[in-house]
């Protein structure tokens, strides 16, 4: 699909705008996509739903890949993959300090939301933690 | 880039005729129509022609036209004018679940001044269930309001058989208040009072008040290619009203505040313009429509058409597709210059899904996925058509990101 830009004023910031039109690290195809964890968030009747699956390096426990999909709304959309961009660059987050991202660290780096889309951002850290919690749950079951 | 304006329900440009007669008074005719001079009353005199042009269109007399701010104003001068004034005569209400905004949070507003108000359901297709509304009818029925058409899924009321039902109350509650109550005040009038927001049907349906046979007439400009800022509302001069502005004589002392002489000339020029462009452009838009619909629902799996196939505004689609969210879907369209709405909750204030979807009984998930694009005078084939090439793709794309697996 062709892009253009219309020079008027957007509902969101220009670098929340990026990343709803082109978001980063989608998930496409889930079945060739092997996951170490697996956490979901929100609810279809609410407008907005997410998965996110993440990679860990076991070496490190740093996060080394993260893909999602989300059902929701633009800034939905935008902070899922404002989060996911966070937690794997620079050669990845570690799984503790992922565990305690703040909802306010994605919008801040989104350039901020509109208050009431608050809760968007809140949701794919909801996803996350359930994520690693169950990428921590597999592998304490392993040892 | 190209621009599609789809959203003509929301709002429409000024018909350049319309605006051509609002110049003079926004310039060298500005006068106060209160003031005695000759620069008074010309713009008293204008405002009386566009009171007459009005009633003339609605086959009621000039005086029964009450010029007011907008749609929503006359919604609520309706609702609280009628309330406040039959208080002492009942206090109940009724409406439909499906009104706009303007008269359910005036309903709701009473509801905590101690009146009762009943919200009548309506059927899957957004017809009021015409049975709920006899039960709901008793002798302490002050007002029903039920709007003309419906802004967002377009269905339109039986408005007539709504005022049959209505006509035949009262018929019987007069014979039964002959025989019990020996009251005067009872004679004084035929209550309930029956109100009608006819918004969105202005330039597309009948507007003749004895067809319709409604007390109380909701209209604005905004919507028929007119002015914003301006309405009206039509009330039979058999009954009072409460102002719910005050402060001044005008409006026979219905709505005080120094009149805006050229939002009503542009207004009521736009009504007339509208009026006879309206068989002409409810068959075009009609055919329009009903193309639109064939095609999008055929072409697009998982989507469905929201509201009534026949009984619908000409320039009304209003469209559900499983699966994605609405907001995401009008920010993604407006990025190929088309302009539409959605009654996802992501637009809106309390982040619930459209109050009219959901009362139709569509899932919340389908109402965050609803799409409404309406047509106007500038809606040509060429444009519908480039939506259907881009409208499959944006909904493929944000299903193939979105979380919910059809």
């Amino acid at each position: 699909m062709k892009k253009k830009k219309i020079k008027t004023n957007w509902l969101y910031s220009q670098t929340a705008k990026e990343h709803f039109l082109n978001p980063k690290n989608v998930l496409w195809d889930e079945k060739n996509y092997q996951a170490d964890g697996k956490g979901t968030a929100g609810n279809p009747i609410c407008g907005d739903q997410m998965a996110l699956w993440i990679k860990v390096d076991p070496k490190n426990q740093k996060i080394k890949d993260c893909k999602w999909r989300t059902y929701g709304c633009a800034s939905a959309i935008a902070a899922t993959s404002m989060l996911s961009v966070m937690v794997t660059e620079k050669g990845g987050m570690s799984v503790k300090k992922a565990l305690n991202l703040k909802p306010q660290q994605i919008i801040k780096r989104l350039g901020g939301l509109p208050n009431l889309k608050f809760h968007c951002s809140v949701l794919g850290q909801a996803a996350l933690k359930e994520a690693i919690n169950d990428y921590l749950k597999k592998i304490s079951s392993k040892e | 880039m190209r621009k599609i304006y789809l959203d003509y329900a929301a709002t429409t440009y000024i018909d350049p005729r319309a605006l051509q007669k609002m110049k003079p008074y926004l310039t060298k005719a500005y006068g106060n129509a209160s003031s005695l001079y000759s620069l008074g009353r010309e713009a008293k005199a204008a405002i009386e022609k566009s009171r007459e042009d009005i009633a003339k269109i609605l086959g009621a007399s000039s005086g029964e036209i009450v010029f007011t701010g907008s749609g929503t104003e006359s919604a609520n001068l309706a609702i609280f004018g009628i309330a406040r004034a039959y208080r002492d005569y009942g206090n109940h209400l009724i409406v439909s679940k499906i009104e706009h905004k303007a008269v359910l949070e005036s309903a709701k507003k009473l509801e905590k001044e101690g009146f009762r108000v009943t919200y009548l359901n309506v059927d899957s297709q957004g017809i009021v269930k015409l049975n709920e509304l006899k039960k709901a009818l008793n002798k302490k029925t002050i007002l029903v309001s039920i709007m003309y058409a419906n802004n967002e899924i377009g269905t339109i009321q039986p408005i007539s058989k709504i005022a049959e039902i209505i006509s035949n109350f009262r018929k019987q509650s007069a014979k039964r208040k002959a025989q019990s109550v020996r009251d005067s005040r009872f004679a004084i009038c035929d209550l309930p009072v029956l109100h009608t927001d006819a918004c969105q049907a202005a330039g597309s349906l009948s507007l003749k008040i004895r067809e319709l046979g409604v007390d109380l007439l909701t209209l604005n400009g905004s919507k028929i290619y007119g002015p914003k800022g301006v309405g009206c509302l039509y009330v039979n001069k058999d009954y009072k009203i409460e102002p719910l502005i005050v402060g001044g004589n005008q409006e026979s002392g219905l709505r005080a505040g120094t009149e805006n002489t050229a939002l009503i000339a542009g207004f009521s020029e736009a009504l007339k313009l509208a009026e006879k462009l309206k068989k002409r452009e409810n068959r075009r838009l009609k055919t329009l429509r009903d193309y639109f619909i064939k095609k999008v629902l055929k072409i697009i799996p998982g989507s469905r058409l929201n509201g009534h196939t026949r009984k619908r505004l000409p320039n009304n689609i209003n469209l559900s597709f499983a699966g994605i969210e609405g907001e995401s879907l009008v920010l993604r369209l407006d990025q190929y210059g088309i302009f539409a709405s959605t009654g996802s909750a992501c637009t809106s204030q309390d982040l619930a899904p459209s109050h009219v979807l959901l009362a139709i009984g569509l899932p919340a998930e389908l109402a965050h996925g609803s799409l409404r694009l309406s047509l106007g005078r500038k809606t040509a084939k060429r444009d519908l058509d480039y939506v259907l090439e881009i409208l499959p793709k944006i909904v493929e794309k944000l299903r193939t990101m979105s979380a919910i697996k059809l």
